[in-house]
């Protein structure tokens, strides 16, 4: 299960993908800002079509480890109203050395961004908006 | 036939459901259960194409056929991480 409701402990997440032969973790938290193209953000909440972002999510694992093979993965996403500050994914990334880590985390984040069905609606003091949908 | 159509995010904020059951008639793709939407609701009337399509928890085409017991749902632009 990548989705959560709960808060999320990225610390934790980051043991349980390294192993003894890894020499680099790297750890990505997206989390909720006060600001979004100009205007004040005061918190964030995130819908999902459930079933179909685990699958999704599931897929870009599943590419990732093809790609990376060397790289343990692991991400979770969290759902519901957060407020700034607090984080909305976390993904961890091992591996022997640092440089695949790295890619693999970049790589994660940015097809997370990409296909996922996760949606956000920002509120602020000028009202409530979700995000990339055009009136 | 009977299909369950679901709505998430901005859709459910203005279709104000979400979930629908429908009766279509067979041969109806997903881009007819879209352009009944826009019929309905005039914050969508702008919208020719439906944004991204998911039938049964897939990606799909907006022209693939529908079929008895499908599940459908219109994804608006994804905005996770």
């Amino acid at each position: 299960m990548y989705l959560t409701d709960g808060r999320i402990d990225a610390r934790a997440l980051a043991e349980r993908v390294t192993r003894p032969s890894d020499g680099a973790c790297v750890v990505f938290e997206g989390v909720v800002r006060d600001h979004h193209e100009g205007r004040a953000v005061e918190s964030i909440f995130y819908d999902a079509y459930r079933p179909m972002a685990e699958k999704e999510i599931t897929k870009i694992m599943d590419e990732i480890h093809a790609q990376f093979p060397d790289v343990a993965a692991d991400v979770v996403h969290r759902l519901g109203l957060l407020r700034v500050g607090e984080t909305s994914i976390a993904i961890a990334c091992s591996a022997p050395h640092r440089g695949e880590a790295f890619d693999a985390c970049r790589a994660i984040i940015d097809r997370v961004k990409q296909t996922v069905p996760i949606w956000k609606k920002e509120r602020g003091p000028g009202g409530e908006e979700w995000v990339g949908w055009q009136q | 036939m009977n299909v369950r159509l679901l709505h998430f995010a901005v859709l459910r904020d203005i279709v104000g459901a979400g979930e629908e059951r429908l009766e279509v008639p067979d041969g109806t793709r997903a881009v007819d259960v879209w352009n009944r939407l826009r019929q309905a609701h005039r914050q969508l009337a702008g919208y020719q194409r439906p944004p991204m399509t998911a039938i049964n928890e897939r990606y799909a085409d907006p022209d693939e056929l529908l079929h008895e017991g499908d599940e459908l749902a219109f994804i608006p632009p994804v905005a996770g991480g």
